[in-house]
């Protein structure tokens, strides 16, 4: 049994119920397993939400978690992907001084090599968004912490698989 | 003439519908669920589903236990003799908090049980008001399933929901959480048994192809084992599972809750499995070439050391929750889906064998046994009675009739080692969570759901006193359970423990006990105490032939141990006869 430790992508498809998310995260917590990032959303399906969860653990640790979310009677349906088998992104924003922009010109070539955008700009701050894989946003941080941050924020892992997710039509079908 | 519509919805009722209350609707919902019993306790909370119950009292029977785990514990006495769903009901806050120890006991042993809590009014949700607590929150990790009602409108659906989701599949507790305002609340009552949940799917299909497998595996085998678990009783497959060992005459022995599936006289079955379990199973766990478990989940408790348990073998595992594959032992071949249809389908598969050589290998171990841990256990020459040696006595006295309910300790395995059992569903016990305490109102739930059996309770000193106050119950319901206290003055597991890995170093495992038979007798309980080998037969006599409940305390050795034993962290075939 391999005791390596990969970073597994969860994507679950749920109702749309309260405390939901606690019953998922407490499957986790009982483990003494660490969430690196979580996210919930609608999903493709009306009335089905979808969970994004990243966790770094072991196959075998991650085949028994699957299970144990797949047994809640409000789940649907639960897979895990390695980061090959997605398309990922994670989203953040920064809040910074605006007389950056003018003393610090070289700001506004890093906003440019790093696709980052500035979403609004007033008298005393202006405000970046970025989106894109985790080593980016790690990166486009270090390179404004320079200059002195105001505010951060980044969003938890949003992803889509490259193959095909059967759960549409398993849906459908339980739904006739 | 839209509009004329409109009012007439408005002041007229939806059609076959009835304007009631949430708290009538929550009775209702139950007497539709064909409960007849519920166990609970009042409170402000929960008061107007209480205001219901006394109305409709000749329909439902409300038993007012001494605590809320009481109640909890009676409920599944109830669901685990009679396979029905199991209900109890509390109020908010600390009625409600002590209901989690019986179930997560539900939980762990899968047992059917519908739990109702009163909560404050919506409208004083979060607001740390008087008897608050987040019920839902606390109980999640322990429930199958719950949910909070703060309308009245939900009740019907939300109930419903409730017991398919309790007794489907691998069964479960399942709590509702119901805000005092949403009881009050006047509705259209209409009610219809849920018939499955979008999101849920009970019965795993069953692969053909895996029961092809399993037969051609088995019909292989040399040396097969079987390894039975509750999944057997709780799939009502206890015929089919019979007609499978007897046609491939395979050697089955079972974990502590799957006893009394088969009977213990059955030449097939040759014992428990376990810590505590006989010792040719455990030996010889790790001698079979295939070993095929029905309907268990592979505890620590039955493993021992995972690393060193049946790598020889071959496994097979049928079960209902395919979170259980491989979960702890991997399986070469899983069998998904319902014990009872699954069994059914392999029978036509299996050659027809018997296995001789192999039986002898247990008869041989077991004769080994029978020298070194049972003549000892049930034929004791020494001074001091021994526990087996009144189980043996009950035994005799109900003919193997009874309904076996223990509670969690040396008394618990010595029960289930030598208990005998005509008759599935007749060892009542906390298997998986080990609770102290279970057995009494556990078996008040037993005996009211099947009054046509004898239920004897087998208790230790320490378990007894986590939930003596039940002895009120009893009293109060004339419930005619017959309980028996192996009375050691210690908590003997714990105290064998320290012997064995503490260096006899006894720390708070003495007990200074007061006078039990003046404690039942206060109850108006019969009552008696043998401390002879000699009384004890007729003590037992006395109890079984009783017509009320009866209270018998043994004082029995204090320093005895339950062997056989497989120490923790040692395999199952390193299990230690002394």
């Amino acid at each position: 049994m391999s005791t390596e430790i990969n970073q597994y992508t969860v994507s679950i498809y749920t109702e749309n119920n309260i405390g939901l998310l606690n019953r998922i995260s407490a499957i986790f917590q009982r483990r003494h397993m660490n969430i690196e990032s979580l996210n919930t959303s609608p999903s493709e399906i009306e009335g089905v939400s979808r969970f994004t969860i990243v966790v770094n653990i072991t196959e075998h640790q991650m085949k028994k978690i699957q299970g144990q979310i797949e047994k809640q009677v409000e789940v649907i349906k639960a897979y895990y992907h390695t980061e090959e088998e997605i398309i990922y992104q994670e989203s953040c924003v920064f809040k910074m001084k605006s007389n950056l922009l003018f003393d610090e010109r070289q700001i506004q070539n890093i906003i440019k090599e790093s696709n980052a955008r500035i979403v609004t700009v007033n008298r005393e701050f202006f405000v970046i968004e970025k989106s894109g894989r985790k080593e980016e946003i790690d990166l486009l941080h270090r390179e404004l912490t320079v200059f002195g941050i105001m505010q951060f924020t980044r969003s938890g892992r949003i992803a889509v698989t490259k193959e095909e997710m059967k759960i549409s039509t398993m849906l459908k079908a339980l739904q006739h | 003439m839209k509009e004329t519509q409109t009012i007439q919805n408005q002041t007229n009722h939806i059609p076959n519908t009835e304007r009631i209350s949430g708290s009538e609707a929550i009775i209702k919902c139950l007497l539709a669920e064909g409960v007849d019993i519920i166990y609970g306790y009042p409170g402000g909370a929960i008061m107007p589903v209480y205001d219901e119950l006394y109305k409709y009292q000749d329909q439902i029977h409300h038993v007012l236990t001494r605590h809320e785990q009481g109640a909890t514990h009676s409920a599944q006495g109830y669901a685990r003799i009679s396979g029905k769903v199991g209900v109890c009901m509390a109020t908010s806050g600390p009625g409600a908090t002590n209901l989690i120890t019986g179930i997560a006991d539900a939980q762990i042993d899968s047992t059917p049980m519908v739990c109702i809590t009163g909560q404050v009014g919506s409208h004083l949700l979060g607001s740390d008001a008087f008897q608050e607590t987040d019920i839902v929150g606390i109980s999640t990790p322990v429930t199958k399933w719950n949910h909070q009602i703060t309308k009245a409108s939900e009740i019907p659906e939300v109930l419903a929901k409730a017991f398919y989701i309790a007794k489907s599949g691998r069964p479960g507790p399942v709590l509702i959480d119901i805000t005092k305002d949403a009881q009050f609340e006047e509705f259209d009552f209409k009610y219809e048994k849920c018939k499955g949940v979008r999101s849920y799917k009970p019965v795993p299909d069953t692969d053909e192809n895996s029961l092809i497998a399993a037969a051609e595996l088995i019909n292989n085998a040399q040396k097969p084992l079987i390894v039975w678990g509750q999944g057997v009783i709780l799939g009502k497959a206890e015929t089919e599972f019979k007609a499978v060992i007897e046609k491939a005459g395979i050697p089955s022995a079972w974990t502590i809750l799957g006893a009394s599936a088969i009977p213990t006289s059955h030449p097939l079955n040759v014992g428990m499995v376990g810590m505590h379990g006989n010792y040719g199973p455990n030996v010889l766990t790790n001698d079979c070439d295939v070993l095929i478990a029905i309907g268990m989940r592979f505890d620590d408790r039955v493993t021992g050391n995972l690393e060193t348990y049946a790598k020889q073998a071959k496994v097979i595992h049928f079960d209902i929750d395919p979170a259980e594959i491989d979960k702890n032992v991997k399986t070469d071949v899983a069998v998904l889906g319902d014990a009872k249809a699954s069994l059914k389908a392999l029978l036509p598969l299996l050659n027809t064998n018997s296995h001789t050589d192999w039986h002898q290998k247990f008869k041989d171990l077991y004769a080994i046994e029978y020298e070194k841990v049972i003549k000892g256990d049930l034929h004791p020459t020494k001074e001091g009675l021994t526990m087996g040696e009144v189980l043996k006595e009950i035994n005799i006295q109900t003919k193997g009739e009874a309904a076996i309910v223990s509670d969690v300790g040396q008394h618990q395995m010595i029960a289930c080692r030598y208990a005998e059992f005509n008759h599935s569903k007749s060892n009542i016990t906390s298997g998986g969570l080990g609770t102290m305490g279970f057995a009494l109102p556990a078996a008040i739930g037993a005996k009211m759901a099947a009054p046509e059996r004898e239920v004897v309770a087998i208790i230790g000193d320490g378990g007894y006193q986590m939930t003596i106050q039940e002895l009120g119950t009893i009293f109060q319901q004339k419930v005619p359970v017959k309980i028996v206290v192996l009375n050691n003055e210690f908590l003997g597991m714990v105290r064998q423990w320290q012997q064995l890995f503490f260096d006899k170093r006894y720390a708070s495992t003495e007990m200074v006990n007061p006078d039990f038979v003046a404690i039942a007798k206060g109850y108006f309980i019969d009552a008696k105490k043998v401390t002879t080998r000699t009384d004890l037969k007729d003590a037992v006599k006395e109890m079984i032939a009783s017509d009320g409940p009866y209270f018998l305390e043994v004082r029995v050795e204090k320093e005895g141990n339950v062997f056989p034993m497989i120490p923790t962290g040692a395999s199952v075939s390193d299990i230690r006869l002394e």
